[in-house]
């Protein structure tokens, strides 16, 4: 088989491939089972991200200072202070 | 048509032969491509997938949690608040919630402390995260000590492990009852940590928010749409860790776009001074460097998507994941639902593939214009 009609199968089977993706997302989002009922009923507001420090385990629920938490210049030192932006209420006047 | 497409396939035989004969630069140049998109895809895929999870974990929150301050500090709050917040018009409920945080001095883990009100769980026992159980070796039925604030421990058995599908929700949390809570932190009586208040309707929320603050000004009240703003702005693209891994990637792409569009090599010229001289048209020769572009960018994008939702939805994004781990001992396993937004996809080829094939093309449409012999000759 001549190379250009390679090449293009091959770009064909991986176009097949990115547009298979869709479905496969949409089949495992059915296939998800909703979280446990006991766990519901607990009513979290955060996500289990990072447990480092309690505010970014916690970031809806932070208090105003986390980011000085030990005293009122003690500079943000956790790696994922870096990473996790301050919550967004915090922001707001 | 049938001679349109011969004519294509011949140039594009013609293109993979040249790239095939500068095997070396090609392959870097495909792995920096690949790299280009597999780094934001990755992102995008997993940022997505994540704003997902909150929306759904996020849509069981309370209404409004109404935290207590001292000092600007969090404190506890007394349950008389909640007799008098149930009694403001609009609110049809009002939960204390009892919760906290555990330093565990064994494996130097923090788990999130929560009691539940459902009255099967018995005083004794504890429902666990998957993450606890596998950092502290637990099965269902082990019994473990925590440290208490009296000075015998507190030994749980454990009732229950929440399946690490939850892990996103409850990889660190312990979940017992009201009066073990109480014993654990030697928590003082008629205090709650927070009240989780529910509205009739959601329209009242701010009003009953002021309402709060004007009974009680050391009241700090959170509403849900606040919580969801607060993870917006965490997955948002233009903060944080997003931000910082795509302005590397577009940097680098910049410079290596760059590089391309401000000029061909000696090597390259002489080649369409070659071409021009055996009679091939300029339109020929921008139809090869098209080609030549399309084969790497092509290739480069859709391996680069293809690998990066196996890296995230399959394997768990391990790339992210050290930069997410910090400090953390106890970290969920994330086994994400993918998400897939073609908006994304497409605005990542409209931001990769077409500049780069652009800047292929413009210095070679120069080249090819120029007569033979200077091209040779330069």
């Amino acid at each position: 088989m001549r190379r250009s009609l390679q090449f293009l199968l091959f770009i064909a089977l991986n176009l097949i491939i990115v547009l298979l993706l869709p479905l496969h997302a949409r089949n495992e989002q059915h296939a998800a089972a909703r979280h446990d009922e006991r766990l519901r009923s607990l009513h979290v507001t955060d996500l289990c991200l990072v447990t480092e420090a309690r505010y970014s385990r916690h970031p809806a629920m932070a208090d105003r200072h986390a980011a000085f938490q030990e005293h009122p210049l003690a500079l943000e030192y956790f790696p994922s202070g870096s990473l996790i932006t301050p919550p967004a209420l915090l922001n707001t006047p | 048509m049938k001679r349109s497409i011969e004519r294509h396939l011949n140039i594009l035989d013609f293109a993979l032969s040249s790239l095939k004969r500068r095997r070396a630069k090609n392959f870097s140049l495909l792995a920096i491509y690949l790299l280009v998109i597999f780094l934001p895809a990755s992102l995008l895929f997993f940022v997505s997938a994540l704003k997902r999870e909150a929306a759904i974990i996020l849509s069981d929150a309370p209404d409004l949690v109404v935290q207590r301050l001292i000092a600007g500090r969090q404190d506890l709050v007394p349950k008389i608040y909640a007799e008098v917040i149930a009694g403001i018009s609009g609110v049809s409920e009002v939960r204390p919630r009892l919760w906290g945080y555990y330093f565990d001095s064994w494996n130097g883990a923090n788990y999130t402390i929560m009691t539940s009100d459902d009255r099967s769980l018995k005083q004794g026992k504890a429902s666990v995260g998957s993450g606890v159980a596998r950092s502290r070796k637990m099965k269902v039925g082990s019994m473990f000590p925590l440290r208490a604030e009296a000075k015998a421990p507190l030994i749980l058995e454990v009732e229950s492990i929440f399946s690490s599908r939850s892990d996103l929700m409850a990889s660190d949390m312990i979940v017992i009852t009201p009066e073990d809570f109480q014993q654990l932190f030697n928590f003082p009586a008629g205090q709650v940590t927070d009240l989780a208040v529910t509205a009739g309707n959601a329209r009242e929320l701010p009003t009953i928010a002021a309402k709060i603050v004007s009974l009680y000004p050391d009241s700090r009240p959170i509403l849900k749409s606040e919580m969801q703003r607060t993870y917006q702005a965490i997955f948002d693209w233009r903060s944080g860790m997003v931000m910082l891994i795509l302005a590397a990637t577009m940097l680098s792409f910049i410079i290596f776009a760059w590089d391309k569009a401000t000029g061909l090599s000696a090597e390259e010229r002489r080649e369409i001074g070659i071409l021009k001289s055996i009679g091939w048209e300029t339109s020929d020769v921008l139809l090869l460097k098209f080609w030549e572009g399309a084969v790497i960018s092509l290739t480069a994008f859709l391996v680069g998507v293809i690998l990066a939702y196996f890296h995230v939805f399959f394997f768990s994004a391990p790339l992210f994941a050290q930069a997410l781990k910090g400090w953390s001992v106890l970290y969920p396993r994330f086994q994400l639902v993918p998400v897939l937004d073609a908006y994304q996809l497409v605005v990542l080829f409209l931001f990769t593939v077409v500049p780069y094939t652009t800047a292929i093309i413009v210095p070679c449409w120069r080249a090819a214009t120029t007569d033979p012999d200077t091209a040779m000759r330069s």
